[in-house]
């Protein structure tokens, strides 16, 4: 083509061109992916930024006016899709991408802002478990942070009239979902605090997609929770995910059913704890008692009067003298019929008895012996001779010899 | 308006009182007087914790100031 025919751009015209080529292309904006480089925030707030990948590198810009609304913070290193025009800058003859909005690439912009917040919150000891608080013993007077007509409200009253009627409650409604929900959330907190007066706070709602619980993701309602003077029970989220306002607060729980049955089991306990303590007292007083009942009792055995001891002792004397004339009884009885056969057996022995069979006995008068040898006697001799009635005296005649025997037999005179 | 308080220290009071009485060290007038005493800190805790009688308000903040409203529990039992 000869050179006459050429058009010929100067650098304006041909980087002008470029810009309409852009527009007509991708005038309507474009979704851009990469990995975010080189990220700065100049003074006049808006970002300046590169998206890269393995083998290319694309220029950013955010301006102020569109990165006030992001709910993330852009860092280096993060994987972005962007969406924007491509912006030809002459002066330098670059090319760039003007940023309208930003998604993290892979997780949403909020899960995004709620990971950052979380790890930022984590630093400045937010979760830290020396910070939180304990709960009262028994907390008489409950403040609640949560919307006036939802269920959460309804559900803590419904649990509380059954279990804990004696629990006074004050209630701060707010809004829990929606713009500004987080903020408005915050303030209840902070208001209960100054209120006072109270001994712990519920923030709670009564469950919603993660999407209606986001208010208790921001750093508003974290920071409150944090702040909070008043021990704080979190009952936000139900199964889906711990929020913020769960991991800042001293206790959490799933439900707001569970926030309320905490005070009541704790009312149980302490009643239980009660009785136990009164049982405990009983038994220590009891057990007084009777030591000292028992001792009385061994005193009163130790401390007898000396009246009591001289009947004791008529009363030994008594049984004893009763018992020596059962002796004496019995020995008098024994020895009478000792005396009795003894007599028998003598009167059976007598010579009387002998004599009254006939037989008779003879005294020599000189000596007074029984005569039983009629040799050793001799005639002329005086014989007394008893029989079994009366004696008599007789003079001895003649001495017989008895052909039968040896022995002689006196023929006697009288 | 319930002492949370109180009602923490006369729990405490109640407790000592149990563990006195339980090391046998007193006399039997003493027990029986700290008995007494402890018998009166438990009804004070039960019925404390027993007594009904609850509020329910909510709370506004009008101009800098609170006030605390009536709140209608909605529909009772079902």
């Amino acid at each position: 083509m000869p050179l006459k025919d050429k058009h010929i751009y100067t650098v304006s015209q041909i980087t002008q061109e470029i810009g309409v080529v852009f527009e007509n292309t991708f005038g309507l904006g474009v979704w851009v992916e990469g990995e975010v480089s080189n990220f700065k925030v100049a003074a006049s707030g808006h970002f300046y930024f590169s998206l890269k990948d393995e083998k290319s590198v694309l220029g950013a810009a955010m301006f102020a006016g569109a990165n006030r609304q992001l709910k993330f913070k852009i860092e280096d290193g993060i994987k972005v899709v962007c969406f924007g025009r491509v912006d030809v800058y002459g002066p330098r003859g670059q090319y760039q991408l003007i940023v309208d909005r930003v998604e993290p690439k892979g997780v949403g912009a909020r899960q995004l802002a709620f990971e950052q917040l979380k790890e930022r919150l984590l630093k400045e000891g937010f979760f830290d478990p020396a910070h939180k608080k304990e709960l009262p013993l028994m907390p008489f007077r409950v403040g609640i942070v949560t919307s006036g007509i939802g269920a959460a409200i309804r559900d803590i009253l419904g649990i509380l009239r059954k279990g804990a009627f004696g629990v006074d409650v004050v209630l701060r409604p707010v809004r829990v979902q929606g713009e500004g929900a987080s903020l408005e959330i915050a303030r209840g907190i902070e208001e209960l605090n100054e209120f006072g007066k109270l001994d712990i706070i519920i923030v709670s709602r009564g469950g919603g997609s993660a999407e209606d619980l986001w208010a208790f993701n921001e750093e508003p309602c974290a920071r409150a929770v944090y702040n909070s003077r008043i021990p704080i029970i979190s009952a936000v989220g139900h199964q889906i995910n711990t929020s913020l306002c769960d991991l800042v607060a001293d206790i959490f729980v799933e439900t707001p059913t569970a926030a309320a049955k905490i005070i009541v089991d704790r009312k149980n306990e302490l009643l239980s704890q009660i009785n136990e303590l009164r049982h405990a007292m009983g038994f220590s007083v009891l057990d007084k008692i009777n030591s000292f009942k028992n001792e009385v009792t061994r005193f009163r055995h130790s401390l007898k009067s000396p009246l009591d001891r001289l009947r004791e002792k008529e009363q030994l004397l008594d049984e004893l003298a009763a018992a020596l004339n059962n002796n004496i009884q019995r020995i008098i009885s024994i020895t009478s019929e000792k005396m009795k056969s003894f007599i028998q057996r003598l009167d059976a022995l007598s010579p009387l008895k002998v004599l009254a069979r006939g037989y008779s006995l003879s005294i020599s008068q000189e000596d007074g012996c029984v005569i039983k040898d009629a040799f050793k006697i001799s005639p002329g001799q005086r014989v007394k001779t008893i029989l079994g009635k009366g004696a008599f005296l007789s003079t001895v005649n003649e001495i017989i010899k008895k052909e039968s025997g040896d022995e002689g037999e006196a023929i006697i005179r009288r | 308006m319930k002492e949370k308080q109180s009602f923490e220290d006369d729990l405490k009071k109640l407790q000592k009182i149990v563990e006195e009485l339980s090391s046998g060290k007193l006399t039997l007038g003493e027990s029986l007087k700290r008995y007494e005493e402890g018998i009166k800190l438990a009804q004070g805790c039960s019925s404390l914790l027993e007594e009904a009688g609850r509020k329910v308000e909510s709370l506004m903040k009008k101009d800098g100031k609170f006030a605390l409203e009536k709140f209608e529990e909605g529909q009772e039992d079902k």
